[in-house]
């Protein structure tokens, strides 16, 4: 499928990563300082130079375990910890409002504003620092450069890996479910009412032509939906309104995150299967995480007193229900180092997170793209 | 005109491809396959005439020598060739094609995919029986694949020809013209007594004539991008499907004398909060079709009364 999926993929769903923290970070109280700080670091790891070169090559899409270490990682950029409790509901909301954005984009290419929508609310929330925001706007110039030339096919085809990314996942959403987006069953809400994309016509009309080209007879048809005509398109430039609601912040301090476990698909199991690759950790995926890692300049949880928990959940101790009571087949699986078989993966993983100390030697084999990475790394 | 009957369940659900639902009728066993594509997975039912017999197997997008690899598939579909019937399955690595019951592979053919993944998209898509005995696979660079299917035995690839919209197929193919596009993509295909039916990323179905490319008709059909055509040959029903969770059943009809061709629109069913994929007509009258949609697992059937 599309090798153009992954830029958008991750800086969707990191968008909406930003939007559940900074809602988390004001419920809970945490000190505007620290609020401030732990969003800064998390954008400024995101757009990180050679993090967005490794991002933006054509490659394929990761798998959801990958993805998933990724954003592990990048939610502890800062000071600020999560359990793992807290953080599989973090990715649970984060998924799920992705799908719902791609899977109710009027036309394809309306991802894009999608993507921008979350670009635009990244800016505001690093408006006070101009160097995140030279890096932010930077992103924005790739994304243009890359994504404005497409076709609406090309953009149909990364809907299309996306929508396979997302399959099978109905994990209910509190906010969701409320706003009616959301059917009881995880299954989002598609309106046969509204206006229709830009470029489409409503239906409803028939038109036969003569052999000549000129119109013998129009028919009128019912088209069973209450339609209507097409908003005027939104902006794809580096500021301007971009029409659609999709992508924008849904979260505020008086709407709480929530997620129910039940009612998931019975077809996740089989799911699973389809997804788990023999080789955790491609040497593509490698690049990208090790990217990360250089991009995380930021100070330690060495210092005890600036570090914080934030909690997905109203208490600690529903925090603690909900590691207990996760169904099996909802575990993202993160990649246990223990359980890898793979000697060689189980090495890179290792350094890669931090577990051997600096300066170790590691094994002299003949060139590849993770040594050399890991070699980069070490000059760190 | 229809009504909802009983639904088949699929082992996965349906992914979010185009044309995805394959139907072959096979009157002398009085069964009738289905096929839906998953990731990379092909889910095949197959369901006796009367409902009371069914049974599923999966194939795996495998390629002989990469055992690790996996493949999205972008299209199976059947081909009822007047010697054999196929199974032709189409991913990102190649072609695959079948027994029709899917038990047997006969043939690969292996697209050249670079080393490192480029900026376009490499796969094989969009399959068609032709004639006699050829069958066609479009290929992302634009070029089409043809194969020989000879009536037992290995197919053959013939030859590859780029960029032609419609041939006339005889001993060679021929171009015979070529339709212009209008920035739009097309995502359904339909040839029938001459004419070209076509279904639109806009929403839009457009008839033209074959040979000359003369705009027949053109209907707002759908609010959404359209995933599924397909004609019922002997009664010239159409049966188009969307994102926009409808299905329409429309009429065409053809009168000579002036060079027109008539569409009526007969019918519509919403399968509510889907985004449809595939929809077939399940037999050459159109007395029923089938329907999948992205993330259901069944197939729903609607029949006339």
């Amino acid at each position: 499928m599309s090798s153009r999926t992954l830029p958008l993929l991750f800086i969707n769903l990191g968008g909406e990563m930003l939007y559940i923290l900074d809602q988390r970070l004001r419920a809970q109280n945490i000190p505007a300082d620290k609020a401030k700080k732990v969003m800064n670091d998390i954008i400024t790891t995101m757009f990180h130079k050679k993090f967005l070169e490794e991002l933006f090559k054509p490659q394929e899409l990761y798998s959801k375990k990958t993805l998933r270490t990724v954003f592990d990682r990048l939610a502890h950029a800062s000071i600020m910890r999560l359990n793992q409790a807290s953080m599989d509901k973090l990715y649970d909301l984060m998924t799920m409002a992705f799908k719902y954005q791609v899977l109710l984009c009027p036309r394809p290419k309306d991802l894009l504003l999608v993507s921008f929508n979350h670009m635009d609310a990244i800016k505001d929330f690093a408006r006070e620092s101009p160097s995140i925001l030279a890096q932010v706007d930077e992103t924005y110039q790739q994304l243009i450069e890359m994504y404005t030339p497409l076709s609406s096919g090309d953009f149909q085809l990364i809907r299309q890996t996306l929508l396979i990314f997302f399959q099978d996942m109905h994990i209910r959403v509190s906010i969701f479910l409320k706003d009616k987006v959301q059917n009881s069953n995880g299954r989002f809400v598609l309106p046969t009412t509204g206006p229709v994309p830009h470029g489409t016509q409503v239906p409803g009309l028939i038109r036969i032509f003569s052999c000549t080209g000129e119109e013998l007879t129009r028919l009128q048809f019912n088209n069973g939906g209450n339609y209507t005509g097409a908003l005027r398109e939104g902006s794809f430039d580096l500021c301007g309104e971009r029409i659609t609601k999709l992508g924008t912040n849904m979260y505020s301090v008086s709407r709480p995150v929530e997620t129910h476990m039940s009612g998931t698909s019975k077809n996740s199991a089989q799911h699973k299967k389809v997804n788990s690759a023999p080789n955790p950790l491609a040497k593509e995926e490698l690049n990208l995480l090790a990217m990360l890692m250089g991009g995380l300049e930021v100070d330690k949880p060495g210092n005890t007193d600036s570090g914080f928990r934030v909690n997905l959940f109203a208490t600690d101790e529903e925090e603690e229900e909900a590691l207990l009571s996760r169904p099996d087949e909802l575990s993202y699986g993160i990649i246990n180092i223990q359980a890898t078989q793979d000697q060689q993966t189980n090495a890179e993983l290792a350094k890669i997170m931090g577990e051997f100390p600096q300066g170790e030697d590691h094994p002299s084999s003949a060139s590849s793209k993770g040594d050399d990475l890991l070699a980069m790394m070490d000059g760190l | 005109m229809y009504h909802k009957e009983k639904s088949l369940q699929i082992k996965n659900s349906a992914s979010a491809l185009y044309n995805n639902l394959g139907v072959l009728r096979i009157a002398p066993k009085q069964l009738t396959y289905f096929t839906v594509v998953h990731a990379n997975v092909v889910n095949m039912v197959s369901a006796s005439w009367d409902g009371l017999n069914y049974s599923h197997r999966q194939l795996q997008s495998k390629e002989p020598n990469v055992a690790t690899s996996t493949s999205l598939i972008m299209q199976a579909a059947f081909c009822a060739l007047p010697s054999r019937d196929l199974l032709v399955v189409t991913s990102q690595k190649g072609i695959q094609i079948y027994e029709s019951d899917g038990s047997i592979m006969v043939y690969w053919h292996a697209l050249e995919t670079p080393e490192t993944p480029t900026e376009t998209a490499v796969f094989a898509r969009g399959i068609s029986a032709v004639w006699e005995n050829y069958i066609c696979v479009g290929v992302s660079s634009g070029a089409i694949l043809v194969f020989d299917i000879p009536s037992k035995g290995t197919p053959i690839l013939n030859n590859t020809n780029c960029n032609l919209c419609l041939w006339k197929s005889g001993e060679e193919f021929q171009v015979l013209n070529k339709i212009p596009g209008f920035d739009m993509s097309c995502s359904s295909v339909k040839l029938w007594k001459g004419t070209v039916v076509a279904g639109y990323g806009s929403g839009q179905i457009r008839l033209y004539e074959a040979v000359t490319g003369i705009l027949h008709a053109e209907v707002n059909a759908h609010a959404r991008w359209i995933y599924s055509l397909d004609i019922a040959p002997f009664s010239g029903l159409l049966l188009s499907a969307a994102e926009d969770s409808l299905v329409r059943v429309w009429h065409l009809s053809m009168t000579p004398e002036t060079n027109t061709v008539e569409v009526a629109h007969l019918h519509n069913e919403c399968v509510t909060d889907t985004q449809i994929c595939g929809a077939k007509f399940c037999d050459g009258d159109g007395y029923a079709f089938a329907v999948t949609g992205y993330d259901l697992s069944e197939i729903i059937r609607y029949v006339q009364p």
